[in-house]
């Protein structure tokens, strides 16, 4: 076992009795950045969670990656070697905002509705077709309708390959929940 | 005449100030043209649609290219912050921006410099960033959905993708959440909240509900949320009053959804083609129920509204 194995082993079993912060947060410039952090730590097997920044460093769009702190050199490590580093590591002892882990869907016969959080995507069962896509308010949610409605759901960019705010990375977990229902 | 502050999904959009017009799906704006699939060119594309029918001059956009990144959005805040909305302009309605407290703060505090405070109307980013801004209460509406109402209701959600669960419960109970958004200063003055049924509300809590005709496709079509508050800004932008647009604009919405015969495959243009043949049975309607021979559209202000089945409250 290596010593990268046996840290990532250690990290599920959690340790949060100590009061000094032992969990950080990498703060990125965009959604995006935090969407292609999040791609490549949970490629490497780190269990990592993207959640709400804390109230000091929030702007209004802002997504963070929750990391055990002992580990930081490890994880900066691997996102260097991405070329996905941070703009800041913030230890944290409050509890941060957890995202929307809600779904709800619809069934309108052909037609089938996914919503998660403000965002809600809509394929046609027989064709298997994106047909709408609708809810949010991020400038982005325009151009990601722009982008996948009318494409084959095997086949339309995921959202997390061109999204950019918190409205994308809700619309990519309707995406994902799609996937995984039809 | 009505300001649309918004964003274009095209990267290479220039900022860009001016009346818009609609070319067949188009909207255009001093040459630069954007199609109307949803978002701020949908909510143009409906205002303008309303403005025909009233005898108004076209909106004039604030508009810039943001596809998400933000950096639009900035200079668009940017150019507000310093000039803010020129012109004889009585209403404005913010739409799809990157939501941004710092940004937001810097625009809103150019616009209450205005000789003349127009009426402010918020929905999707913009409305974000006002209600984090702690400064809701400055704006006259807010055109939430009811997912938006409930992070509206939720006073730590900074963004609807961190509204807490046992809010997002309550999504049935509107009026409840309504409450929960003003007892917690995060609501505007009046609330136009759009779902089934619409709501038109303000502090005292619900005044009318309209819940018909029904169109189940609606929810699952993109842009139905920005044809509504582009109808409602048209409407309070021509003279109307705030809560009596808002219950037209929810009405003629719905209509126009109606007449198109939607699917969940649908596209916004083929409502907001419908807008025009909506709000003239819409007009029609109340000016003959209010028996005051009302029918000419520009005295509309003066017609009470008094559709049966629709008041809650006095």
């Amino acid at each position: 076992m290596s010593i990268l194995t046996f840290f990532k082993g250690k990290r599920s079993k959690g340790s949060s009795k100590t009061k000094a912060p032992d969990r950080g947060i990498l703060v990125f410039e965009n959604t995006s950045e935090v969407i292609r952090a999040e791609t490549v730590l949970k490629g490497e097997g780190w269990r990592i969670r993207v959640m709400g920044p804390p109230p000091e460093i929030r702007t209004g769009c802002d997504l963070v990656i929750e990391f055990p702190l002992i580990e930081e050199l490890n994880i900066l490590r691997t996102l260097e070697a991405a070329g996905a580093e941070p703009l800041q590591v913030v230890p944290v002892s409050s509890p941060l905002l957890r995202p929307v882990d809600i779904f709800q869907t619809k069934d309108y016969g052909r037609y089938f509705m996914v919503r998660a959080a403000n965002m809600k995507l809509t394929v046609d069962k027989e064709t298997r077709a994106i047909v709408n896509i609708s809810g949010g308010g991020c400038p982005d949610v325009p151009y990601l309708a722009q982008e996948m409605v009318g494409k084959p759901l095997a086949d339309a960019p995921a959202p997390e390959e061109i999204g950019h705010t918190l409205c994308g990375y809700a619309l990519q977990l309707a995406y994902e929940e799609m996937r995984r229902q039809c | 005449m009505l300001a649309v502050v918004g964003t274009v999904p095209d990267q290479d959009f220039p900022l860009i100030t001016g009346k818009v017009v609609l070319q067949d799906d188009f909207i255009s704006i001093q040459g630069n043209r954007a199609p109307v699939n949803r978002g701020t060119p949908a909510l143009l594309a409906a205002a303008i649609k309303v403005g025909e029918v009233m005898g108004q001059p076209p909106p004039v956009g604030y508009l810039v290219g943001d596809i998400g990144l933000g950096d639009g959005s900035r200079r668009l805040y940017a150019r507000l912050s310093e000039n803010s909305v020129e012109g004889d302009i009585n209403a404005i309605a913010f739409h799809y921006l990157q939501p941004d407290v710092d940004w937001h703060n810097r625009v809103l505090f150019a616009v209450e410099e205005m000789a003349k405070r127009p009426v402010l109307i918020a929905d999707a980013g913009f409305m974000y960033a006002a209600k984090m801004s702690g400064q809701a209460s400055e704006y006259d509406l807010f055109t939430p959905d009811v997912g938006e109402l409930a992070f509206l209701a939720d006073e730590e959600a900074p963004h609807p993708f961190y509204t807490r669960g046992f809010i997002l419960h309550e999504e049935m109970r509107a009026p409840a959440l309504i409450e929960r958004a003003y007892q917690h200063e995060n609501a505007a003055a009046g609330l136009l909240v759009k779902g089934q049924p619409d709501y038109v509300a303000d502090r005292q809590g619900v005044h009318t509900t309209i819940d018909l005709p029904v169109e189940k496709a609606m929810e699952a079509i993109g842009g139905t949320g920005d044809t509504v508050t582009g109808i409602v800004a048209a409407l309070i932008g021509a003279g109307i009053d705030v809560r009596e647009a808002a219950i037209l604009a929810a009405r003629v919405n719905r209509l126009a959804g109606h007449y198109a015969r939607p699917t969940p495959a649908t596209q916004v243009i083929d409502i907001i083609e419908q807008i025009s043949a909506a709000l003239a049975r819409v007009l029609d309607e109340k000016a003959i129920m209010s028996g005051q021979g009302c029918f000419h559209i520009k005295k509309l202000g003066s017609c009470p509204v008094s559709e049966k089945g629709q008041k809650n409250k006095g």
